[in-house]
């Protein structure tokens, strides 16, 4: 866990009461919406079809036990009873009035949480991959930098009047889960030949209109030197970025334009001016945060304990622990990944009796611990192996079971036309409808690893480019149409899907995901060659052949 | 659905309404005949044509503190005169989300 310290809490509360006061002043008409529109979505107030949206940010996707209880309250007291977990390692919640935001900002407060950078042109939310700190092989926690560079961009001047919003995103293992490629500057976490710690440097991904996969900009960024180099990336972007169109504003279109090599010299100019300043961290800063990060007093536990040999014997426990259960750096523990995926469920959604529970749940298995990753997934990061078969059941009454994780019914979908102003169509009923045709967890476990990533219009929150399987839902003479592309994904080997034909209707949606996997199924060479790889090996033509075919 | 928000030229094809969201709580109203806002889509002012539209529209953006983001949006009038939503994003904002929701379900 991370220990906030004084500074930040005096922030937080005081961007509670400047709030409090600017809605007081919008509500009595002092403030117009014109005026208000900048300072609420500083707040992560959005306007959605239905009423305001409220962004939370959960810092690297960290969240202690107290802060999930107070999620849950706001979601009881303050909105419908659930929240929705975002792929960006935030909660929105979907009904929040703004007279009553005031209160439900300061209720969060009082355990450090807050919605700064969750919206607006400024340095958003760093995020890491959830399994941060806990994953065999991983070079160092990625938090301790993330947060190095949450503290020095908060805020800062610099950062919070760009010409766009601006993301980061940070892993340190070999397999990326933090999709690096898809921000706007990637950090992989590596040690040099010296065994130095650094990183290195992708810059320029994005998806939205004009999607782009990152290029790496610099091999090596001594770790010292990466907030220079940051700022030397975001002060070339400032002079060039396009301020005048909102379409071509992003980095990774001047990165484009401009050339990753051009651009990666002008940032090295830049570099060269600044790396030796103020901006370089000295040992005893990075040491103070590395400090701030506390791990469990792990037990020294067998690694095959009694329980877990015993529960074997049960199919369903099995079938759970395949997909959901993943190798800790501790000997005796996993990281369990719990599905928000439930069948027919809306992605990503939990009520706030399934996050008190969890929050009781990670008090007792996991050091009172709680992560959210970008797949809308959570996890308990560091259970013991003896406990799983009991935590499996105790999840499994909450509805917190599905063994899905990575399978097709764990699906990645924006909110849609069922709550966002901005779309064309919608997702989440595409999502259910393909949940309950691959309910069978056997079928599913037959198909293996099998990304779908649903948005319901072109600003891509789902991530639609980089699915195995991409639907993005469009407008044609006010009906529904959605297209479909393959052989996307947004791992450490990023690659953008290809449209395989024309769009199809909302009802065709479903049917035409079937007869691609059963394409893929007649069509793969063994069982372990994965949806990706076949796509990879026959392109997408077969697949065409097989949807249009009788369409 | 192409975005209302993306909404420059006013050029109504048929019966519509002037709808927001009401500033204190967010939820979907509907500007009414009496210069004022409603929850209930019965209960909006008709417009016919571009004019009648523009000016409704005009009223209904002066009125900035009781609602915010107004619109154009189309409705459709039933034989019996009933007012119905004229696209499938109206009926979602008038009837709610299309899919059950966690805490109900
Ligand atoms: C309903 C409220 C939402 C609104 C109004 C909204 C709006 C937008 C807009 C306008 C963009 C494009 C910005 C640009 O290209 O510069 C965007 C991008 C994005 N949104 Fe959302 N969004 C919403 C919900 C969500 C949710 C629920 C998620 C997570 C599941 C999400 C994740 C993202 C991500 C990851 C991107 C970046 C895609 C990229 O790389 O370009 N958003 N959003
Ligand atoms: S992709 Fe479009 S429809 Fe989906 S949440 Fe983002 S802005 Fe809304």
């Amino acid at each position: 866990m991370y220990a906030y310290d004084e500074i930040d809490r005096t922030l937080v509360n005081e961007r509670v009461s400047e709030f409090r006061d600017q809605v007081k002043r919008r509500l009595s008409g002092e403030l117009t919406e014109d005026e208000f529109k900048i300072l609420r979505l500083q707040n992560g107030v959005y306007l959605q079809l239905h009423a305001y949206m409220f962004r939370v940010a959960i810092p690297y996707g960290t969240l202690a036990t107290n802060q999930m209880r107070a999620l849950a309250h706001v979601a009881r007291k303050y909105d419908r009873g659930y929240g929705h977990f975002t792929t960006r390692q935030n909660i929105q919640f979907n009904w929040i009035k703004l007279a009553e935001l005031p209160d439900a900002l300061e209720d969060l407060a009082k355990v450090g949480i807050h919605a700064m950078q969750t919206s607006g042109n400024n340095m958003r939310n760093v995020t890491s991959d959830q399994w941060a700190g806990v994953a065999p092989g991983e070079i160092e926690d990625p938090r301790i930098w993330s947060e190095l560079i949450r503290q020095h961009t908060t805020l800062h001047p610099e950062f919070s009047f760009l010409p766009r919003k601006f993301k980061i995103a940070i892993t340190a293992s070999d397999h990326d889960r933090a999709a690096i490629k898809i921000h706007d500057i990637g950090l992989r976490l590596i040690k040099n030949e010296k065994g130095e710690t650094g990183f290195e440097v992708l810059v320029g991904g994005g998806l939205g209109r004009t999607p782009f996969i990152a290029k790496t900009i610099k091999h090596f960024v001594h770790g010292r030197d990466i907030l220079s180099y940051i700022e030397a990336i975001l002060r070339v972007y400032n002079q060039y970025g396009r301020r005048d169109n909102i379409y071509k504003a992003r980095i990774k279109i001047l990165v484009h334009e401009l050339g990753i090599e051009k651009f990666s010299r002008e940032v090295e100019d830049e570099w060269q001016h600044i790396r030796n300043s103020s901006l370089q961290l000295d040992d005893e800063v990075i040491e103070d945060i590395r400090s701030r990060f506390t791990y469990p007093a792990y037990e020294k536990l067998p690694h095959m304990p009694d329980e877990l040999r015993q529960a074997a014997a049960d199919p369903d426990f099995e079938a759970w622990r395949k997909n959901s259960v993943a190798p800790h750096k501790v000997q005796g523990y996993s990281i369990v990944t719990i599905s928000l995926k439930p069948t027919g469920g809306p992605p990503g959604d939990a009520t706030a009796e399934q996050m008190d529970a969890l929050a009781d749940l990670a008090d007792k298995y996991s050091f009172g611990e709680i992560r959210v990753g970008h797949e809308q997934n959570l996890a308990l990061p560091h259970v013991a192996k003896r406990d799983l078969p009991a935590l499996w059941k105790a999840l499994d009454k909450l509805g917190l079971a599905t063994p899905n994780v990575n399978l097709i019914t764990d699906i990645i979908a924006c909110p849609g036309l069922d709550y966002c102003s901005l779309a064309n169509a919608r997702s989440i009923p595409i999502a259910q409808e393909l949940t309950r045709r691959f309910a069978n967890h056997e079928l599913a476990n037959l198909i293996g690893r099998l990304h779908i990533n649903i948005s319901g219009c072109i600003n891509a929150c789902g991530h639609h480019h980089v699915g195995h399987i991409g639907i993005l839902g469009v407008e044609k003479n006010g009906e529904e149409v959605y297209q479909i592309t393959i052989g996307g994904r947004a791992d450490e080997n990023a690659a953008l899907g290809t449209l395989i034909g024309p769009g199809v209707k909302f009802d065709e949606v479903a049917d035409v995901v079937e007869d691609i996997v059963e394409a893929y199924l007649a069509l793969r060479e063994r069982p372990e060659e994965l949806f990706m790889d076949t796509v990879k090996r026959l392109g997408v033509e077969p697949f065409k052949e097989r949807v249009y075919a009788t369409r | 659905m192409t975005s209302p928000l993306e909404q420059k030229k006013i050029r109504i094809a048929g019966p519509s309404v002037v709808t927001a969201n009401r500033t204190w709580d967010g939820i979907v109203v509907y500007r009414t005949a009496a210069k004022s806002w409603s929850a209930e889509l019965s209960e909006a002012a008709i417009v016919r044509n571009s004019d009648e539209a523009k000016a409704l529209l005009a009223e209904a953006v002066a009125d900035d503190v009781g609602a915010i983001g107004p619109y154009i949006a189309p409705v459709q009038i039933g034989d019996d005169g009933k007012v119905l939503p004229g696209n499938l994003r109206e009926q979602i904002r008038r009837t709610g989300v299309t899919i059950g929701q966690p805490a109900q379900v």
